[in-house]
C-alpha cells in the first residue's frame, strides 16, 4: 500500500466514527456530564441497522439505527433526571441492558452478516449480500473510473459528506433557542430553571442527540464493514473522548463551531496516529492501551504543564 | 381574596424533622406584599431569610402554609414554571450567569420567557433592546456583547445578572444579599440599578441585606427575621424616624431573646 492508500484507510475510518465524537462530544463538552451509555449505544446503531438493512431498507436502516439509540438516550436521561440516579450510573446501567437488547436483535447471536437466503434459478438457496449505501455510492461513481474504482476512497467521500451535512446541521441547531438552551444547562443548569425553561427536559434531548449520533457513527460502520458485531462498542467511550480531546488540543475552546469542528478533526486525526501505529508494527490489540494513555496524558497536560511552570519559576527565582 | 402580588400565609417549614438536629427555620411566618413595594429583609445568620425564598422560588417544599403570587397558589408549582414571573438573585455572581456563553446569549436565554418566537435565539431586534439595557448599567458592556461571561467581572457579571433577572419584568424579585460580594463601589452601582429597575418596572421586590444603611435607605419597608418568624415591620413615620444605629441595637436585642 502506498502512503496516499494509507492516509485515504485512516481519513475514511476517522470519518466513520467522526458522528459518534460528535456526540461524545455533546455529553462531554456541552452538557458537561459524561455519558457512560456510549458502548452500548454504538453496538445499537450497529445492529437495529443491520437488522433493517437485511429487510431491504439500506438508508431507512441508518435512521432507525439513530432514532433506537435517541430512545436508549432517553432511558439514560429519565434514570438521570427522574430516577435521581448518579449520570455515569445510569449510563452504565443502560449500556448493560441493551447488550441483551442487542443480542436478541441480532437474533440471539453475537454478529451478523448483511446478507439474505434467496433461491436462485437452480432453485437452490444461496446467500446474497444486501446493498448498503456504500454499494449504493460505489455503484454511482465507479463508472467515473480512476481512482474513483478505490473501495476506501468511495467510503471516504460519501462519509465525509455525511459527516459535513450532520456538523453543519448541529452547528445551526446549537444556535436556536432549543439548542442554546441544551449549551446553558450544561453551563450553568440553576440559571436555566431561573429563566423558567425545564432543564431537565433540555438535558434529556441533549442526551437523546447524543446517543443518536454515537449509533449513527455504529450504523455507517455496519454498512462499511457489511455485518454487526457485539464486540465493536469495547472501548469506544475511551475512543470517542481521546478524539474530542486531541481535537481541543488543536482547535484550543473557543466556541461550538469550532468545537464541533474539532471534534471531528480529532476523529482524522487519532485513526492517522493509529495508522502510523500499525506502522511501526504495534500489534491491533494494543489500541486500546494506546487511547486511554493518549487520554490520561491530555487530561494531565495541562496539570503537568503548570507544575513545569511554576518549577521554572521557582528555578529563575533561585538562579 | 387578596389581589396582593405576594401573598404568604403562616409557612412553616422544617428541616430534618423527626431526629435530634431538627430545626424550625420557618414558623407560621405569614407576609403581604402590596404591588410594587420594595422591602428590605433583616435577621440574623441562620434566622430563616434564604429559607424563606427557597419556599418562594420553589427549591423547597414547605411543610404547611401557603404561598399566592397574583392571587395564584404556587405552594406547590415546579422551580421553573414559577421562574415565569420570579426573578432572583444571590449573593455568589456566578449563580445567575453561563460563564461559558457569550453575554448577548445569557440575555437571549434570559429573555426567552417573554421573547416572541424566532429561529435563532439571538437576533438582531432582541440585540437592539439588550443593547439598550447595557449602556444603562454604564459599564461598556453594551460594546462586549460577544464576550463570555465568565471573563467578567463580578460585579459586572452581578449587574448582568440583575439585567437577567428582570429582563422579563417579573411580578416578584428576590434579592439575597445580592451586594455582599461585591467592593464599596460596585456594590452602590448594583444597589443604584436594582432600586431604579424596581421602580421603573414596578416589581415587586424582597431584598436581604445585613447592611442596615441600605436596609433603611432602600425601599420603603423593613422587617426583621427571627427563629423564621418576623420579629419587626417597620414602614412609613416609624421607619422615617429610625437611624441605622438604633436599627442595629434592635437587631442584637431581638437576636439575644
Ligand atoms: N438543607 C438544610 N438542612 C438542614 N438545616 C438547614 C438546611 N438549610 C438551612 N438549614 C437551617 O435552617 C436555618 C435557617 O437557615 P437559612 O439559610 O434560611 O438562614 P439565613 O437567614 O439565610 O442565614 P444567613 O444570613 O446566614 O444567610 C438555619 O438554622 C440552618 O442551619
Ligand atoms: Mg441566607
Amino acid at each position: 500500500m502506498t502512503m496516499l492508500n494509507l492516509l485515504i484507510a485512516a481519513l475514511s475510518q476517522g470519518m466513520l466514527y467522526a458522528p459518534m465524537a460528535l456526540g461524545v462530544f455533546v455529553t462531554f463538552r456541552i452538557l458537561k456530564t459524561p455519558d457512560l451509555t456510549v458502548d452500548g449505544s454504538f453496538v445499537f446503531g450497529m445492529t437495529v441497522c443491520a437488522a433493517v438493512t437485511i429487510a431491504g431498507y439500506p438508508i431507512a436502516a441508518l435512521l432507525c439505527g439513530a432514532l433506537a439509540d435517541a430512545l436508549a438516550g432517553l432511558c439514560t436521561a429519565l434514570l438521570q433526571t427522574k430516577a435521581r440516579i448518579e449520570p455515569i450510573l445510569s449510563g452504565i446501567l443502560v449500556s448493560t441492558g441493551l447488550y441483551t437488547v442487542n443480542y436478541a436483535v441480532l437474533g440471539g447471536q453475537s454478529n451478523l452478516y448483511l446478507q439474505r437466503e434467496v433461491i436462485n434459478a437452480q432453485g437452490a438457496a444461496v446467500n446474497e449480500s444486501c446493498p448498503t449505501v456504500y454499494r449504493m455510492f460505489g455503484k454511482l461513481v465507479k463508472p467515473m473510473g480512476g481512482l474513483m474504482k478505490d473501495a476506501n476512497l468511495q467510503t471516504l467521500l460519501l462519509t465525509l459528506a455525511i459527516v459535513a451535512v450532520l456538523t453543519a446541521l448541529l452547528a445551526v441547531f446549537f444556535f436556536t433557542r432549543p439548542g442554546m438552551a441544551i449549551r446553558a444547562t450544561g453551563d450553568n443548569e440553576e440559571m436555566v430553571r431561573s429563566s423558567s425553561i425545564n432543564a431537565d427536559r433540555m438535558r434529556t434531548c441533549g442526551v437523546m442527540l447524543a446517543n443518536a449520533l454515537v449509533a449513527f457513527s455504529g450504523a455507517l460502520l455496519c454498512h462499511q464493514q457489511r455485518y454487526a458485531d457485539m464486540n465493536c462498542g469495547n472501548g469506544m467511550l475511551v475512543m470517542g473522548l481521546a478524539s474530542v480531546i486531541i481535537g481541543q488540543v488543536l482547535g484550543g475552546r473557543r466556541g461550538v463551531v469550532a468545537g464541533l469542528l474539532s471534534a471531528v478533526g480529532g476523529s482524522l486525526l487519532y485513526r492517522i496516529v493509529l495508522q502510523l501505529a500499525y506502522r511501526l508494527d504495534m500489534p491491533s490489540y494494543f489500541v486500546k492501551l494506546l487511547s486511554t494513555l493518549i487520554v490520561i496524558l491530555a487530561l494531565t497536560l495541562p496539570r503537568l504543564r503548570g507544575a513545569i511552570a511554576k518549577r521554572a519559576k521557582k528555578e529563575g527565582a533561585r538562579a | 381574596m387578596s389581589s396582593s402580588p405576594l401573598s404568604i400565609q403562616s409557612l412553616t417549614h422544617r428541616f430534618e424533622a423527626g431526629t435530634v438536629n431538627e430545626k424550625l427555620a420557618l414558623d407560621r411566618l405569614s407576609l403581604e406584599l402590596p404591588a410594587g413595594q420594595f422591602v428590605t429583609v433583616l435577621g440574623s445568620n441562620g434566622s430563616g431569610k434564604t429559607t424563606l425564598f427557597n419556599t418562594i422560588l420553589g427549591k423547597l417544599i414547605p411543610d404547611e402554609g401557603r404561598i399566592l403570587l397574583d392571587g395564584e397558589d404556587i405552594t406547590r408549582q415546579k422551580d421553573y414554571k414559577r421562574a415565569l414571573n420570579i426573578g432572583c438573585l444571590y449573593q455568589n455572581p456566578l449563580r445567575g450567569t453561563a460563564p461559558d456563553m457569550t453575554i448577548e446569549e445569557n440575555l437571549a436565554l434570559a429573555y426567552t420567557r417573554k421573547a416572541s418566537r424566532s429561529f435563532f435565539a439571538v437576533n438582531r431586534r432582541d440585540n437592539r433592546y439588550f443593547r439598550e439595557l447595557l449602556a444603562g448599567l454604564d459599564m461598556g458592556l453594551e460594546n462586549r456583547m460577544k464576550t463570555k461571561m465568565g471573563l467578567l467581572s463580578g460585579g459586572q457579571r452581578q449587574a448582568a445578572s440583575l439585567l437577567m433577572a428582570t429582563i422579563a419584568q417579573p411580578k416578584l424579585l428576590l434579592l439575597d444579599e445580592h451586594t455582599a460580594a461585591l467592593d464599596p463601589g460596585a456594590a452602590e452601582k448594583v444597589m443604584h440599578l436594582t432600586e431604579t429597575i424596581a421602580r421603573r418596572d414596578h416589581i415587586t421586590t424582597l431584598m436581604v441585606t445585613h447592611d442596615m444603611d441600605y436596609a433603611l435607605r432602600v425601599g420603603s419597608r423593613t422587617i426583621m427575621l427571627d427563629s423564621g418568624r418576623i420579629v419587626m415591620d417597620l414602614s412609613g413615620e416609624e421607619r422615617a424616624r429610625m437611624t441605622s444605629g438604633a436599627l442595629a441595637e434592635l437587631f442584637y436585642a431581638k437576636g439575644k431573646r
